[in-house]
């Protein structure tokens, strides 16, 4: 099957982008100007502008005294580049391959995409009437080639749609500037009379080549389709990716939902098929003025099930602006794993932390309050109390080493720990009564103390007395005291948490 | 005659108990928590699993107590396998101090929520599950209809649910199965003895549905619940047979 490509030559690109903007620019002529080795010079005009003569590359002061009134603006580098980036994401609806081909064109690889709106010219016609729709000047090209695709875009003047095969009839016509040659080369072929592609095209390879430069013959057989050409996509594309696209423009919720679940559906039986499971997938949807959103979802566990995926995505539905309607979803599965067998969870009876089920349950409870809410704790090898314990995200990672046993910790912790007035008959021991909160507690059973010093490779700090303390009415609490062997430093109480 | 009408009698009482979410239970599934007489405030004289439990704290020395006391009850519940969720807003529990009640702090998921409100929502979501042990939730406000569903969600899936109710103004109307306070209690050593016991503390069994309320004192010591009997507590708990004799 032959490749088809599709070259958009954006003639207008800047001052089109600029009247979309600003209505009121659309009858006036305009240009774009850069600073030029201290003056300033024309880059990018409008059709009013070429009317009265105004070219790129003329002075910003002669484009004043040609075309008076003239809107002039100041263009920032880059900023071509940027508009068609935006552009190409809005093509991907057509194709998933696009390439920006700066400075003011796109390519689409359309192969085997056209007979999805009814032909190559229905296809062209769509694009454009949108294109146009959007404010935007466009010249396609349609052939086999990138390089006869580009030339037919800008230089020819009917024919755009090249037929397949014929690349060499399309582009005998044509100028030599349609191959993409420099400019001391276009200057040369003129000065020798070249004024056509089809004046040249019969010469031997050699001879091209000895004359203009091996250059020159990459370009003319690349356009030929005898030489490989290749594009480089926006956006690589994903492997695992459905889409739909809609007749008639969709709105409301339920027909949103239909419509992503049948979807998700697709999807998944491709997955199945090939023994794999989503971790985690994006949905994109594009409405009909031409904004575009997305929503994603993760899961813990590698997922197939259409059920489970289409609830991961309705939680996240109110996002979804519909606007005027939806007309394309996208539904992307960048991450994949292989499934794991289920019939190893028969024979270990109750489900552990990384079974399905409970996976499903976290991936339901992250997508509405969010992953990072969930926590699993595994011990680490820290006496400082505020780091016993680290936080994992992975359910199935056992832990390397036993909590530990020995040490009596208490099962409510403040963090961080509060300030207490505490009383100390004498030092080394436990207070006597301490006020917490405008409550007086007199301690009458205390435990300790047990040191635990700050990891000084880790932090800088002094060391922590802890104590175990009951009072009268059988509360039992943990207090610690900052250390009072050092110079200047008096000792201070603290409540770090309730034991049961 | 009588014999028969005693049957039908204690069918009638079995079947009632199955509609309110008691399952009959199998002798050889029959789990013992350890808990000494409290079981026997039970109907069927066993702790009942799936079901609600409702704990009520006012003081956080008192959810101390009562995590201590939930985790010692989990650790039967998990001797199975599985996991355990404990969703949260305000979470100070302090993993790590688990282990001396018998559970592995890993094999707990805390969801820790932001706001209150998602607390019940995460709490039914787990609670539907089938492959969770038990559920931890903790909350502020539990009315009767969100209770009501979480009893619901429970008896689709058998899951046991603990609803810790911090900071209680009010003692409204739930649909929970059993509801609970526990107090911590200064710990006893031999006379002498300098230093703090074992955690030590006064359970209240303020409702239960088809069983008698009560009041015990609990201690934990090597990784057991040991009954504490005091005189006037076994006037308060009368032997349950009699009520069926």
């Amino acid at each position: 099957m032959p490749k088809r490509f599709v070259s958009i030559w954006f003639k207008y690109l800047l001052t089109d982008r600029e009247a979309i903007r600003l209505k009121s620019l659309r009858e006036l002529p305009v240009a774009f100007t850069e600073p030029d080795h201290g003056r300033m010079l024309v880059m990018a005009t409008n059709v009013h502008a070429e009317h009265c003569g105004v070219k790129a590359g003329m002075a910003a002061a002669d484009a004043r005294v040609l075309a008076p009134g003239i809107q002039l603006f100041e263009t920032k580098p880059g900023r071509n580049i940027k508009l068609l980036k935006g552009l190409a994401e809005w093509c991907l609806r057509y194709t998933p391959l696009v390439m920006v081909d700066a400075p003011d064109g796109l390519l689409l690889d359309v192969t085997g995409c056209t007979h999805l709106k009814g032909g190559e010219t229905e296809f062209l016609k769509d694009m454009v009437s949108r294109l146009r729709g959007l404010g935007y000047t466009i010249r396609p090209g349609m052939a086999d080639t990138i390089g006869c695709a580009w030339a037919v875009a800008r230089c020819a003047e009917s024919g755009l749609i090249v037929p397949v095969g014929g690349q060499r009839n399309a582009l005998m016509p044509l100028p030599p500037a349609s191959l993409r040659l420099g400019l001391d080369l276009l200057i040369k072929l003129r000065e020798l009379g070249f004024y056509q592609v089809g004046s040249f095209i019969h010469l031997p390879k050699s001879v091209l080549k000895r004359r203009f430069g091996g250059n020159m013959v990459l370009r003319l057989y690349q356009a030929l389709g005898q030489e490989a050409e290749f594009l480089l996509p926006l956006k690589e594309p994903v492997p695992y990716s459905e889409r739909v696209a809609l007749l008639e423009p969709i709105r409301t919720r339920e027909v949103i939902e239909t419509t992503v679940h049948a979807l998700i559906d697709t999807l998944c039986k491709r997955l199945y098929g090939e023994g794999l499971g989503l971790r985690s997938a994006v949905l994109t949807y594009c409405r009909i003025d031409g904004k575009s959103g997305q929503i994603s979802i993760g899961t813990n566990h590698p997922s197939q099930r259409t059920d489970h995926i289409f609830k991961l995505f309705a939680l996240q539905f109110d996002q979804v602006a519909p606007g005027l309607g939806i007309e394309l979803f996208i539904l992307d599965a960048p991450k994949t794993e292989p499934a794991t067998d289920k019939q190893n969870l028969l024979w270990n009876g109750k489900p552990a932390a990384d079974s399905e089920e409970v996976a499903e349950l976290l991936d339901n409870v992250g997508a509405r309050v969010g992953k990072d809410h969930i926590h699993r704790y595994l011990p680490l090898e820290h006496h400082w109390p505020e780091r016993a314990a680290g936080n994992t995200a992975d359910l199935t990672e056992s832990p390397e080493n036993d909590w530990p046993e020995d040490k009596i910790r208490p099962v409510q912790l403040l963090e961080p720990p509060e300030p207490i007035e505490a009383m100390a008959l004498t030092p080394d021991y436990a207070p006597r009564q301490f006020v917490y909160r405008h409550e007086r507690h007199i301690i009458v059973q205390a435990d300790g103390p047990e040191r635990i010093s700050h990891e000084w490779w880790i932090e800088d700090g002094g060391y922590r007395d802890y104590y175990v303390a009951e009072d009268e009415e059988g509360m039992r609490y943990w207090l610690f005291g900052t250390p009072n062997d050092l110079p200047g430093q008096t000792r201070r109480w603290f409540i770090h948490g309730y034991f049961p | 005659m009588n014999a028969t009408k005693q049957e039908m009698i204690d069918k009638l009482r079995k079947d009632l108990l199955g509609w309110e979410g008691f399952r009959p239970v199998a002798p050889e599934e029959r789990q013992s928590f350890g808990l000494g007489p409290i079981e026997n405030a039970f109907p069927n004289r066993v702790f009942p699993t799936g079901a609600l439990h409702e704990f009520i704290s006012t003081r956080p020395e008192f959810t101390a107590a009562i995590g201590g006391f939930i985790a010692g009850i989990m650790q039967t519940l998990l001797e199975n396998g599985g996991v355990c969720v404990w969703v949260s807003y305000t979470r100070r529990i302090y993993p790590p101090a688990l282990k001396r009640f018998g559970v592995d702090p890993d094999r707990i998921i805390f969801i820790d929520v932001t706001r209150e409100k998602d607390v019940l929502w995460v709490t039914e979501e787990a609670l539907k599950c089938q492959g969770i042990a038990a559920v931890i939730c903790e909350t502020r406000l539990l009315s009767f209809m969100e209770s009501r569903r979480l009893q619901l969600a429970i008896e689709q899936s058998q899951v046991t649910g603990f609803i810790l109710r911090k900071d209680v103004k009010v003692f409204n109307t739930t649909a929970c199965t059993a509801r609970w306070t526990v107090k911590p209690l200064r710990s006893k050593l031999r006379p002498g003895m300098p230093g703090v016991g074992h955690p030590r503390w006064q359970v209240d069994l303020l409702k239960v549905k088809n069983g008698q309320p009560g009041s015990w004192t609990l201690e934990w010591k090597n990784n057991a619940f040991v009954h504490q009997p005091l005189p006037q507590e076994q006037i308060q708990n009368p032997d349950i047979d009699r009520r069926y004799a």
